[in-house]
């Protein structure tokens, strides 16, 4: 489907902690989405213009709403979080490239996820759809906890606290060198430092990793090269050792990307 | 009913083009909006290498506006020629390429590679505030403005625009060089330096520390020095500077623009630069005015 501006209409939203939310929005954006992309949602606020990446959730099974979990960060998301069933609410999509959900074929599959991170491995975990193969390691700051009983589903759940009040202590990593088992491929969505140890640690056993990542971004769409990471080499679009996160990403091979 | 303007020679279907940095070289946005309704899609500047730009991050947000320090990242003029502006090619739409460069000899060298190539005119910029050479530091100083204006139409094939900062004491002083250099044409303006600290990281919002602000918060400023320079020049002037919709456009065609460019409002609605031509028109019909040039610096 092309990108487009559209409205939508909030279907639920609920409050996980204090300052997660959840909602529920029909869109026609909602048709296509694949794993790892990601929308823009435009406050109505007419003094702050540009449109907030969110990243999908999940898609209902008839496709034809979006779920997105997110933090309350600024004047935006705060507006987000006032909306109400019923309410319009404006949205460029579907953006991103999103996970390579085929390369974890019949893989052994470690998910990583941190924070706001977390949410778009349950889209991903349920598009992989073998619970068997996934381990999900989800870190998060103290026991406002979010979508791990959900996630439990569709995969074997760990989860990391930086205080230690649930699980392992510490971060993702730590929880990953507890496990017996092995990954053959991780894929992972979370602050940059989460990123980056994941990316050691899979160069150092040889496991191929794709790293959802973000960064301020403005037009959501490729144009204004607002929202770049530094590549290992030249990217074939911009010509230089930079690639759009909006477009080539979110999601990277590990070993693409210079975190 | 006439939406055509003609700057230097060069007829457009109508007077609204996108700003250079705002539209990626055109695909981006094809999606979106129909190429061949535009004016001309004006690309991002490019320079005779490739440039990364500056480190992230490159963006800010601030009241009705943005900061931006991309730092004119840029795939050189060799992949403009080859990918982008053969692509433009299959639209019914003038092509400005903008340019940029950190010398008068970068900019010498992208403006020569463009004389054989399929495009309606130039745009050169000397005006990014975000690059430490070149770039805004032509176009600081009158003398500087005036001999690269000369430089470069003397190279130049197509008729040239030269991009005029706002940041500046007197604008019109640097217009009048750039007319007297031989600009074609000035389209103004570029962003203005500006800055954003993050309070509670105690940190510059951008790596760049300082950015260029745009916007719908600068269109005042811009709508000032399009009427200051309009007055004092020949040549046709180009407004830039927060267009949200066609009031705003016609704001500046008043002011004494002959054609507007939309820009960073194209990352709100990416279907504006459409429904600006679409709004334009409405205006004519219902002030029963029979030909956007008769607006041309009306006001009063």
């Amino acid at each position: 489907m092309r990108k487009v501006k559209t409205e939508g209409i909030v279907v639920s939203q609920n409050k996980i902690t204090d300052v997660i939310f959840d909602i529920w929005i029909q869109t026609v954006i909602a048709k296509d989405a694949k794993a790892g992309q990601f929308v823009g949602v435009y406050p109505h606020d007419g003094t702050i213009l540009l449109p907030r990446p969110l990243s999908i959730c999940e898609v209902s099974p008839d496709k034809e709403k979006i779920r997105l979990v997110y933090r309350v960060a600024g004047k935006g998301t705060a507006e987000f979080a006032d909306y109400q069933a019923g309410d319009k609410v404006l949205l460029l999509g579907v953006l991103g490239n999103g996970f390579p959900v085929n390369e974890a074929d019949g893989k052994q599959v470690f998910l990583f996820g941190g924070g706001i991170g977390i949410p778009p491995l349950l889209y991903l975990a349920k598009t992989i759809a073998r619970p068997d193969a996934v381990d999900i390691f989800l870190g998060y700051r103290d026991n406002a906890i979010f979508l791990a009983g959900e996630l439990k589903a569709y995969g074997m759940v760990q989860i990391a606290t930086e205080d230690g009040s649930i699980g392992t202590k510490g971060n993702v990593i730590d929880a990953a060198c507890l496990s017996a088992k092995k990954a053959d491929i991780i894929m992972a969505c979370g602050p940059m430092p989460m990123l980056r140890a994941i990316k050691a640690y899979a160069s150092e056993r040889g496991i191929k990793a794709y790293l959802s990542l973000e960064e301020r971004m403005a037009c959501g769409v490729g144009a204004c090269l607002g929202c770049v990471c530094k590549t290992t080499k030249a990217d074939s679009n911009t010509n230089v050792h930079n690639a759009r996160i909006c477009t080539e990403g979110p999601v990277f091979e590990a070993g693409y990307v210079e975190l | 009913m006439n939406l055509s303007v003609n700057i230097a020679g060069t007829l457009f279907k109508n007077p609204v083009m996108v700003a250079s940095g705002t539209f990626g070289s055109g695909k981006e946005y094809s999606e979106f909006v129909d190429l061949n309704k535009l004016g001309a899609v004006v690309t991002k500047g490019v320079a005779s290498t490739p440039w990364p730009g500056n480190p992230t991050p490159r963006i800010a947000e601030t009241y009705s506006g943005m900061l931006n320090a991309i730092g004119l990242q840029n795939p050189g003029i060799d992949v403009l020629i080859e990918r982008d502006l053969k692509f433009l090619k299959d639209f019914d739409t003038r092509v400005i390429v903008n340019v940029c460069g950190k010398t008068t000899g970068e900019y010498l060298e992208t403006v020569e590679k463009l004389t054989a190539a399929d495009v309606d005119m130039l745009e050169i910029n000397v005006s990014c505030p975000n690059v430490k050479e070149g770039a805004i530091a032509f176009g600081q100083n009158a003398k500087s403005l005036y001999d690269i204006t000369k430089e470069v139409k003397k190279k130049a094939k197509q008729p040239i625009i030269m991009k005029l900062s706002p940041n500046v004491t007197d604008i019109t002083e640097m217009a009048l060089a750039a007319e007297a250099g031989g600009a074609d044409a000035l389209s103004l303006i570029n962003t203005i330096t500006a800055m954003k600290i993050d309070i509670h990281r105690r940190s510059f919002a951008l790596a760049n520390k300082t950015g260029g602000l745009s916007g719908p918060a600068i269109k005042p400023i811009a709508v000032r020095m399009v009427y200051q320079c309009a007055k004092m020049v020949k040549i046709p002037i180009i407004g830039i500077g927060g267009i949200a919709n066609s009031d705003d456009a016609i704001e500046f065609i008043l002011a004494g623009a002959t054609a507007v460019q939309v820009g960073m409002m194209n990352f709100v609605t990416p279907t504006l630069t459409a429904e600006i031509i679409g709004g334009i028109g409405d205006y004519l019909k219902k002030y029963n005015v029979p030909d956007i040039n008769d607006l041309i610096g009306a006001v009063s």
